[in-house]
């Protein structure tokens, strides 16, 4: 009986889901005029927009092959050009002979991430590790180690380039500035004075100008606020400039962590007889800089495009590397596919984050879960 | 004051922990005592004059300027390193002491050389002069018909200050269109936004090979002003300026008296000329008087990067991209500007 | 804590104490930072002089001879550079402020979108807002560039509307002449404003009392248009429009449009709109599913909910974040430098460029952005007291 009655109903059934997905798909892209309009404007943009965009970047695109070819096709896109310059827009102008030392610090920079992604693993072996990681990330690049040369030779900052200056120009940025916006956080909402109102100057003042700027101050004027005979290497003048910047913004998500705790947290705090640096450390911030996580991941994906900036005083980051790529006498002419590739990667790794941030919105948040 | 002193000092150290490179006395002896020469150069890149390739390495005109004066100090061309500037950040960079010469097509003016920024400009490597380009379908053939035209030009030049006096002392309007990035604007104009791309010459000439349809541009007749090109350095450090300068004119020196990058070795080892003898070491001892690393430095440079003539045809001549005549930039004999003093 | 018993072997010593620890770090920061300036202010007097330079805004009062394509005020090359700054700071009020407009207006239209029943005019919407909030704004700028400039050549100019034409070159569109008769209008027009939103108010003051709906518009379009026409006829001169046309190079006459300005603005709208709608989203889903309910049983159609219920109380949440927004499109503003449009940053690095006073125009530059920052926020502030709940 069960063999009988099996075949008969699954087609029964399947029938009723077909006709009630096609009714609700009816309903919802064609239910009122209105509506069915809209879906229709929908449906041509896509008409019109997807086959172009897909013709030139995918189907007529050329993969492989050199310039001479790409131009006598002239159809599609030419993403041989990629291919040919694709190591020296992760590497930039770094020595041919020691790109190993950026690539491995790109892997262990990329193992890193990977590690933090899991939330099993946040634990304070994982901070240290982040420390550690860090150093050795700029031992890597730099070659040595307080003049002792581990890595063979020193490359100075100068030709460190690509996709691993804007990954170390974020990445130290918020490595540097994070304490420094939990001070600032915590100045702001102090009771002394002088320091809540310098903590207000520097947040506000930081935060009322563009970031260009503040990186053209640093690149620009901070010779000139310096002694005769000192000077502090270019890159790490705009990482200054970089870490100000960030600390105040991470600054004021912090301070919103701190206002959103309940006054209870404090004064129970308080009660225990805990002095102002234990309830800060053990009371305060955990639960502030938890509440805070997502904001504090957008505020990075938003720190994170802006590393784009540094064109303005010619570091050569991911983006300026791809711009000199173009000036390549045999590979010239190819900006639009350079310009996309740029975008795809930032769009790759910010949209990465982005989704990563909401996610941990919602796990960190159960309460609010709606 | 002390106090202040020790603060900053350790807070930047604390901020920072990159050498503090410390100038102290001339330029030329804080370049040997680090070992590497630091030379600016267009950023992101210039083509024929300076571009990094593939893997990086740097090559063109003002590259080869670079390496030929390190090959004076060190009498080795890789002990120079190439930092890009932009034309916005280029004297800020070299006032610092971020690099130790300017090699990216500076024009040597009287506010450069003593005003602005006080730097010395040691010796001339390109002549050029500023020039219009217009698409041919204008029909314009003098720069003196292009009243209330649209031109693209390059911010923080000397090519946009004599554009403006250009107009104005021939009563004529224009609307600027100004983009900072080389790149940037040639494709402005190259997509009809403008009516007249200004630039130097040489650098309108490069530009005008990568447009879409060369053919369908042409560079008017006026030179509106004189553009000499040139390595600039800091002034204060007359050791360091003479290098620079003799450097120059070594390379200059060796095409007028025909000696090359092939026959240098040969020359050397059979010339009798005492002139030649003296340039190329086997006489006297210029390499000394000069500060260079020794006395061969000139035999090492025409070997290593070639003569003036070797330079130019190699990286912007006609058989390249570029395609630029000989023209002034010519030794003196076959009819050029190029003119050294003499070496002796 | 802070009270010992005198009883006690010798008093403790002041670090202990609150008051004298707080007062001596304060002292301690101040004293830092009043020897950080003293030391750095030392420093680039001695630096400058190093280089020739000194200390000083006498430069400003000095002929720029740097050209300036696009300017509200008139500008010449040999104009001084403080007026060049100006005109700078006059072309980046104007992205500013239109850009604030017109992202307003988008963000809450895509907002709204972003929440249709449709899945896919959703998805659509949501897919521009994740692709133009994850790449940097540079790179959409550049993109937008060159849009614009697959705009027809000049000769070859769209001419939509009679006196209008669209090229590479930019909007060009017919304006009236700055005559005797046009500042009589101007301030006909004002008046005109001034008596529509009178009688607007007249109208719903007497809504309120008696429920009674009263047909204003065509009364205060009446105003709007008759006031200023007849302002003009007071003087001699006569309203003259300037039409485009096609002289030489360029058009002449009329009001133009620039590629790199428009560029600029759709770049930093696009761009900052999508936070907008994000903002805006959260704000209308913030408003409880209650008053929707509430609204549709009293007869009112979908528009006017949003606009007459959900919306006034959503814009509490939204505000403050909106307020941000403004001040990022104002800061971001500043990457005109890269597609070529002259606004303060440009015209001050240019301007460093040609002096060397590095230090007086950063000064300059950086005191006008953070006083348009506070400025704005100030402004946005007042207005979120205004939209605030108030509780009664």
């Amino acid at each position: 009986m069960a063999d009988l009655a099996a075949p008969i109903a699954a087609p029964v059934a399947a029938r009723a889901t077909f006709a009630s997905v096609a009714t609700a798909l009816r309903v919802r892209y064609f239910g009122t005029p209105l509506n069915a309009v809209i879906t229709l404007v929908c449906l041509y943009v896509l008409y019109k927009m997807l086959p172009p965009i897909l013709g030139w970047a995918v189907f007529d695109a050329h993969w492989t092959g050199t310039a001479a070819q790409c131009r006598e096709a002239r159809s599609g896109a030419c993403w041989a050009f990629i291919d040919e310059k694709f190591w020296f827009a992760v590497f930039g102008l770094y020595p041919y002979e020691l790109r190993w030392r950026p690539a491995t610090m790109l892997s262990l920079f990329s193992v890193m991430v990977g590690l933090s992604l899991f939330r099993r693993l946040w634990s304070k072996q994982l901070i240290y590790g982040w420390l550690a990681a860090s150093v050795l990330m700029f031992v890597l690049m730099d070659g040595t180690f307080f003049g002792v040369e581990i890595f063979g030779t020193q490359v100075p900052t100068r030709l460190w380039g690509g996709l691993t200056v804007t990954v170390f120009i974020a990445v130290f940025g918020l490595a540097t500035g994070y304490p420094v916006a939990i001070l600032l956080a915590l100045g702001r909402r102090s009771h002394m004075p002088v320091v809540k109102w310098f903590c207000v100057a520097v947040i506000e003042c930081v935060r009322g100008v563009p970031l260009v700027t503040i990186i053209f101050m640093a690149a620009i004027m901070l010779p000139l606020f310096l002694p005769a005979g000192m000077t502090i290497d270019r890159l790490f003048r705009i990482q200054f400039a970089y870490t100000i910047f960030s600390a105040a913004y991470l600054a004021e998500v912090v301070r919103g962590g701190l206002q959103g705790l309940g006054r209870g947290q404090y004064e129970a705090a308080e009660s225990l007889g805990l002095n102002y640096a234990q309830k800060m450390r053990l009371i305060v911030l955990p639960q502030a800089l938890k509440m805070t996580i997502p904001a504090q991941v957008n505020t990075f994906i938003g720190l994170f495009k802006d590393t784009t900036l540094v064109v303005i005083v010619g570091i050569f980051d991911f983006f300026t590397t791809l711009r000199a790529a173009l000036g390549d006498p045999n590979w010239m002419g190819f900006p639009n596919e350079a310009y996309v590739f740029a975008a795809l990667t930032y769009f790759i790794l910010c949209f990465g984050m982005s989704k990563y941030s909401q996610r941990l919105e919602r796990d960190l948040s159960p309460e609010t879960r709606r | 004051m002390k106090f202040a002193t020790i603060f900053a000092a350790s807070a930047a150290a604390f901020f920072v922990f990159a050498p503090a490179a410390v100038l102290a006395g001339p330029a030329l002896d804080a370049i040997k005592q680090r070992g590497t020469l630091r030379c600016g150069v267009q950023g992101p890149g210039n083509p024929g004059f300076g571009v990094p390739d593939t893997q990086g390495r740097w090559s063109g005109f003002n590259v080869d300027i670079c390496r030929a004066v390190a090959i004076s100090i060190f009498n080795d061309p890789s002990k120079v390193e190439f930092v890009p500037v932009t034309t916005q950040s280029r004297f800020p960079a070299l006032a610092s002491g971020e690099v130790d010469m300017l090699s990216n097509n500076t024009t040597w003016t009287l506010t450069r050389d003593t005003n602005v920024n006080r730097f010395n400009f040691p010796a001339i490597v390109f002549y050029d002069g500023q020039a219009m380009m217009v698409p041919r379908r204008l029909n314009v053939t003098s720069a003196r018909g292009l009243n209330g035209a649209t031109v693209c030009v390059q911010p923080g030049t000397t090519t946009e200050l004599n554009l403006a006096d250009y107009f104005r002392q021939h009563n004529m309007t224009f609307r600027p269109v100004v983009v900072a990035d080389l790149d940037e604007l040639r494709r402005t104009y190259d997509a009809g936004r403008c009516d007249v791309y200004t630039n130097d010459f040489a650098a309108l000439a490069a530009q005008r090979t990568l447009l879409t349809n060369p053919r369908d541009h042409v560079i008017l007749p006026e030179r509106v002003s004189k553009e000499p090109l040139g390595p600039a350095i800091r002034q204060g450090d007359e050791e360091l300026s003479n290098l620079v300068a003799w450097t120059v004119f070594a390379l200059i020196d060796a095409e007028e008296m025909g000696i090359t990058s092939a026959n240098v070795d040969q020359i050397a080892a059979s010339s009798t000329n005492p002139v030649v003898r003296r340039l190329l070491g086997a006489e006297g001892n210029m390499g000394e008087s000069i500060g260079a690393a020794n006395a061969l430095y000139a035999r090492t440079i025409i070997k290593t990067v070639g003569n003036y003539g070797e330079i130019f045809e190699r990286h912007i001549g006609t058989n390249t991209p570029l395609g630029l005549e000989r023209g002034q930039n010519n030794v003196w004999t076959k009819g050029g500007l190029l003119y050294a003093p003499p070496a002796r | 804590m802070q009270t010992t018993s005198p009883s006690n072997v010798g008093a403790p010593a002041w670090w202990y104490d609150r008051t004298a620890r707080a007062l001596a770090l304060q002292a301690a920061l101040l004293f830092a930072v009043v020897a950080a300036s003293v030391f750095f202010f030392s420093n680039v007097q001695t630096n400058m002089a190093a280089r020739g330079l000194t200390l000083g805004f006498g430069f400003l009062d000095r002929a720029a001879g740097i050209p300036i394509g696009e300017s509200l005020i008139p500008y010449t090359p040999s104009n001084s550079y403080a007026r060049a700054l100006l005109a700078g700071l006059l072309n980046t009020l104007r992205v500013a402020v239109f850009g604030c407009l017109l992202v307003t207006l988008l963000g809450v239209f895509l907002g709204v979108l972003r929440l249709s029943e449709n899945p896919l005019l959703s998805g659509l919407v949501g897919a521009y807002i994740e692709i133009v909030r994850n790449t940097p704004v540079v790179l959409q700028l550049v993109f937008w560039l060159v849009v614009f400039q697959q705009l027809p050549s000049v000769r070859e100019a769209l001419n939509p509307l009679p006196g209008v034409y669209l090229s590479q070159r930019g909007l060009k569109i017919p304006v009236l002449e700055w005559n005797d008769a046009a500042a009589y209008a101007l301030v006909g027009l004002a008046l005109g404003i001034a008596a529509a939103v009178w009688t607007m108010r007249r109208a719903r003051a007497h809504q309120m009392q008696t429920g009674e709906y009263r047909r204003v518009w065509p009364i205060c379009l009446g105003y709007l248009v008759l006031l200023p026409l007849a302002a003009a006829q007071l003087t001699g001169d006569r309203l003259v429009l300037s039409v485009p046309e096609l002289q030489g190079f360029n058009f002449a006459g009329g009001a133009e449009l620039s590629p790199e300005f428009a560029a600029l603005l759709t770049g930093l709208v696009i761009y900052t709109a999508a936070f907008v709608a994000e903002i805006v989203r959260s704000g209308i889903q913030s408003v409880g599913k209650g008053q929707w309910e509430a609204s549709r049983a009293l007869g009112l159609s979908n528009g006017r909910i949003m606009r007459l219920v959900i919306l006034p109380q959503a814009l509490r949440v939204i505000v403050p974040p909106l307020t941000s927004q403004y001040l990022n499109l104002t800061k971001n503003s500043s990457l005109a430098i890269v597609i070529g449009y002259q606004d303060l940053f440009s015209v001050s690095n240019t301007s460093i460029n040609q002096t060397g006073q590095a230090i007086e125009v950063i000064f300059i530059m950086m005191t006008v952005y953070l006083v348009l920052s506070l400025l704005t926020a100030a402004g946005m502030n007042v207005y979120n007291t205004r939209v605030a709940l108030k509780e009664r």
